[in-house]
This record gives structure tokens, sequence and C-alpha cells, in this order.
């Protein structure tokens, strides 16, 4: 029986009172965007683009609330440029990343950004933490989130593909 | 007559009270600091098109407070999909202004997309801002806005497009966010939480 790693880290977020969560949807991230969004004292902001979550949680700290940012690798690429405020501010951050693009990928456009998603963010300045199994998502999610709000840290967590399945066209399709 | 961005800006913060301002970068952020530098003010030295995002965030963070976004036409045109996500959002103490020259103004006076025709006030409309107008000549309806909330609400303020002299706010970004965060939260925003 594997983890139920969404609802641990959902509880992680609950525990460290992050009040706001930014998301674009993956579908790694289903189930914890539904704990998000039914929990009464957290505000769920569904972003049209990545970047946008960048500005929200530098608002939100502005304003004395902690954001985490849940999103899927490919939408790493959209935050380069912004990611230079957070370094130069020092905004704390914490990104949770669903992986695609990795061994089993059914999508060959995802490849490119998944391969690169942990070098892209170390470059800006992020530091990344690697899920690779379903128990060791929580306990990095933990870490990050001290980091980041105690320390005012860039972090991410990066959840490997085969923690969150590897779909097929046709699991896809039935879907 | 036409409108001066200065003075359009300094009659928008004028007795500004429990006003919380996010500038975008360039002009705004020059003409936010010709009217006054606060510590209640942030203005953005980068991060294009996340001024609306950064008002968002904090609206939702003090939702007793108003919080006025103001900006420029090219920084809001790079985030037009943050115009989508503030209305999904609704806050009601929220208004974005965009101080309109239909200029690129810190790289050579290009033209923006509004100088052909893009109506910024429409989209937000589209967006589902509660209120939103688009003024030539008078501002006091946009006054009128920022401070007596049911929002979100967005102005397109139309201005000249002239050059003026930089008036620099302070360039340390840290800086900048710890004392916007003192001065809005006491003390505590500097120390860590006793319980954990």
């Amino acid at each position: 029986m594997q983890p139920d790693w969404s609802a641990e880290v959902h509880r992680e977020l609950v525990a460290a009172g992050v009040r706001v969560v930014g998301y674009v949807p993956d579908a790694g991230h289903k189930r914890l965007i539904e704990l998000c969004q039914a929990d009464t004292n957290m505000r769920a902001v569904p972003l049209t683009t990545e970047e946008e979550g960048i500005g929200l949680a530098a608002g939100a700290w502005l304003g004395g609330e902690k954001t985490v940012l849940l999103m899927q690798s490919s939408g790493v690429g959209n935050l380069v440029n912004v990611l230079g405020m957070v370094k130069v501010c020092r905004f704390p951050l914490l990104l949770v990343v669903t992986m695609r693009g990795e061994p089993g990928e059914f999508n060959p456009w995802q490849v490119p950004m998944g391969q690169t998603t942990a070098r892209v963010l170390e470059t800006m300045g992020v530091a990344v933490r690697q899920a690779g199994e379903a128990q060791t998502v929580a306990p990095h999610v933990h870490t990050a989130l001290r980091l980041a709000f105690e320390a005012n840290g860039a972090e991410a967590v990066l959840i490997a593909q085969r923690v969150i399945g590897i779909k097929s066209f046709q699991e896809q399709r039935n879907q | 007559m036409t409108l001066r961005r200065r003075e359009v800006v300094n009659e928008l913060l004028r007795d500004r009270g429990e006003l919380l301002v996010i500038a975008g970068l360039g002009s705004t952020a020059w003409d936010i600091t010709a009217a006054g530098d606060s510590p209640l003010s942030f203005p953005m030295w980068g991060a294009m098109g996340q001024a609306a995002m950064m008002g968002l965030g904090l609206a939702l963070a003090q939702p007793k407070r108003p919080v006025l976004v103001i900006t420029g036409d090219g920084e809001m045109l790079m985030g037009l999909g943050s115009l989508a996500t503030i209305g999904v959002q609704a806050p009601a103490n929220l208004t974005v202004v965009v101080i309109d020259n239909e200029r690129y103004g810190e790289t050579g006076m290009q033209r923006t997309h509004t100088a052909d025709g893009v109506d910024l006030a429409a989209i937000a409309t589209a967006c589902k801002f509660k209120r939103t107008i688009t003024v030539t000549n008078d501002v006091a309806p946009v006054r009128e806005m920022i401070y007596r909330s049911g929002g979100p609400n967005f102005a397109a303020v139309k201005v000249a497009d002239e050059k003026l002299p930089l008036v620099l706010p302070p360039h340390d970004g840290v800086l900048l966010k710890a004392r916007f965060r003192r001065a809005l939260l006491g003390e505590s925003a500097d120390v860590l939480p006793e319980e954990r």
C-alpha cells in the first residue's frame, strides 16, 4: 500500500500555517488540490500560468501570509525571469512540482523541460529536493517549509513521475 | 487637456490613509516615489507582468486594507492572464490602475498594443472586474474607486507620453520587503513564531 503523500503534504501545509495555495493543475496534484480547495482555512487560487504564482506568493508574504505553489515540471520553465525577484528580495518560496518527461513518459514534448527542471531551478537559486518515493514527499516538504518561511529560502520539492504514476495514451483517453 | 502622469499619481496617493501600494517596474515606480516614498509602497524593479498578482496576494492577505496596484500599459500587457485570475478571486479591496501612455517608456518610447487600440478596461470587464473605467481628463472617479472598496476595480488612465526625470526609490529588494512588512505587521514581522 502506497502512503497517501497528498494527505501528508496537506497536513504539513496546515501545520506550517500556509493559507494560500496557488496552482496550475497537474494530474499528479489532483488530490492535493482537492484537499486544499476543501480546506476552509486555505485559499486555493487557480493561475493561468505558473509565473503568476510568484507574484501571488510575494504579495501575500508582504501582507503576512504564507503561500505554497503547486505545478508540473513544464511550468517551471514559465518561472525563470520572475525567480529573479525571489532571489533579489529573498522572498520565501516553496514549489511542489510533479515531474513529467522522466523515463516512461508517453508525450515526447514533455521530455526537454522534464530533463532540465532541476537544473533550471538551481540555476535561478532555488534549492531542489528530489522525492523519488511516496514516503519521502512529506518529509521533504516539511524541511522545505521550515527553510522557506524561517530562513527566507527558495525551495522546490520535485515529485518523481514514478510516484504519481506514468500514464499511457490509452489510460489518458479513458480518464 | 491631456493628463500628466505625475500629477495623476500625486492625486491618487494624496491623503492615502490605510492604502497599500504596489507599483510596476519602470515609470510607475518612479511616479509613486515622486509622490513621496513610503514603507507601505512596494516599487518593483523587475518581474515584469507580476504587479497585479502582487496586488492580489496582498489583497487576499490583508482583506481589511485597500490595495492599489499602479502600473504601466506595457507591464500590464505582459500579465493579462492575471486579470482573469483576479476576476475569479474577486477581492473587494483591490484596484488596478494602469497609467497608460501607450509607450514602453524605459526602452525608447516604442508604441505598446494600447496605442493600436487594445482596450485594457474592456479586457478587465471581460475578466469579471466589478467596476472598470477608462479616463482621459478626470481622475476623480479613479480616486473614488480606490478608496471606496467594492472591487475588484480597474482603471486605465490615458496620459501624455512624456519622458520625466527619474525619481528612484530604494533599490535593495530585501529592504523594500522588510520595511513593508515591518510597517504593516509590526515587530512580529521580524521574529520567528514561538510555537512549532
